[in-house]
């Protein structure tokens, strides 16, 4: 029975893909962004369906919907776009054969779902895995290139550091700068550590609980934390929540940070004298 | 009232999420950049102790438009313990977390208004409104 079906809907292949393309466009209109051109849609639906019969024939070819589901992720499609498919796949299917089929009894009718459902529900569930795992994998990756740029810290000259903090710091942010910074502090030999939260969007208290943590501990281990770069709103929204940020020096911007750490390890910028200067004092000197 | 969203809170990354739609609204109601701050955080510390006592929770934004008044108001709602004695929470340092004890007393601060309701196993709800200047 199930193979008599298959054929079927092999041989009549053309017409099916026929009705499915009819049904999917009109489907395109409501469901999916009208930015995806008419051309890229025709071209992906043909795959689409070369896709589904590709794999009812031979069962179970793992690498071209593997392939697809890929291709849809790279693309952006939504995953509705495939579920749709299958879904219309399945009904004009079955209209189809039992349109071709002469006595049509309710036994008929069960067989004819079963084997049509028996065919498109692994490629639904395989589609889907794959399109959710590709997912996953991409989710996976940017967490860790997020992490990759959690907490840097820059030797940036000798006994100073800087810590530059981007972006919102969550609970394992938090733990990865206190862990970085003592790292840090111990490998550069550092005297001071600039902490630099410009790019930090919004200071509440969990964040500023573990600034000040860090900074205690910087302390205990024998340095200076400067908490630098903290702007005119945020400076306020601290004053407001009562946040004691007393305990070390804090300063507007990385520059005058950089000052002040310069000043704690003894040290001054000074403007050289250009090169025309220098010859002008050598000569004088010669001159006499 | 109008312009009503919903956030849920269950990850630590629904805080930022609830953040940044807070943000969007009040920059969208024409609040500046340092009211636009202080109602991000006000919401940060909310949406963390949904995520810290309760688990899980819910802040509704909503933008207030009458005639004499324009403003912002979250009603961050959540099923959890609920808080044993307010007046202990709402004071500066009191913390059973371990962390500063400025969140409740701070977004009082830096609110306009603030109405907090807790009753003992059924939860908590807090609502706070800034107005716009």
């Amino acid at each position: 029975m199930d193979d008599k079906f298959k054929r079927i809907a092999l041989e009549n292949s053309d017409s099916i893909v026929q009705m499915w393309m009819e049904e999917v466009d009109i489907s395109k209109d409501d469901n999916y962004t009208t930015t995806i051109s008419d051309e890229l849609f025709e071209s992906t639906n043909r795959e689409f369906v070369n896709v589904i019969f590709t794999s009812i024939k031979n069962q179970g070819s793992s690498k071209i919907l593997e392939d697809f589901s890929e291709k849809l992720v790279n693309l952006g499609w939504p995953l509705s776009y495939i579920t749709d498919g299958l879904h219309i796949f399945r009904r004009v299917t079955i209209d189809y054969i039992l349109s071709q089929s002469e006595q049509v009894d309710s036994a008929f009718i069960s067989n004819v779902l079963q084997s049509v459902d028996a065919w498109v529900e692994p490629i639904i569930r395989q589609l889907v895995n794959e399109y959710s795992g590709s997912w996953e994998n991409i989710v996976s990756l940017q967490r860790l290139a997020l992490q990759e740029l959690s907490a840097p810290l820059i030797p940036v000259m000798d006994n100073i550091t800087i810590m530059p903090l981007i972006g919102t710091i969550d609970t394992e942010r938090a733990k990865l700068i206190m862990e970085n910074v003592l790292e840090g502090v111990i490998k550069h030999n550092s005297e001071v550590v600039l902490m630099d939260i410009t790019g930090v969007p919004v200071v509440d208290t969990m964040v500023a609980h573990h600034i000040i943590q860090a900074a205690e501990a910087v302390r205990l281990v024998g340095a200076t934390c400067i908490l630098v770069g903290i702007r005119p709103e945020i400076a306020q929204t601290i004053v407001n929540l009562g946040i004691d940020l007393g305990k070390f020096p804090t300063k507007s911007s990385l520059k005058k940070g950089f000052q002040k750490a310069l000043e704690i390890t003894n040290r001054k910028v000074e403007t050289i004298s250009s090169k025309e200067e220098i010859k002008n004092m050598l000569k004088s000197l010669n001159g006499e | 009232m109008s312009l009503q969203s919903r956030v849920n809170i269950q990850k630590e990354w629904d805080i930022v999420g609830a953040r940044q739609v807070g943000r969007d609204i009040a920059k969208k109601t024409g609040f500046g950049t340092v009211d636009q701050a202080r109602i991000a955080t006000a919401i940060s510390e909310l949406a963390r102790n949904i995520y810290l006592y309760a688990s899980s929770g819910q802040i509704y934004f909503e933008v207030i438009d009458n005639i004499n008044q324009k403003g912002i108001c979250m009603i961050a709602v959540d099923k959890g313990p609920g808080i044993d004695d307010i007046s202990q929470a709402m004071e500066d340092g009191f913390t059973t977390s371990g962390g500063l004890g400025a969140g409740l007393p701070g977004v009082k601060r830096l609110m306009d208004v603030f109405d907090i309701k807790s009753e003992k196993g059924k939860g908590t709800e807090i609502k706070a409104i800034k107005w716009l200047r």
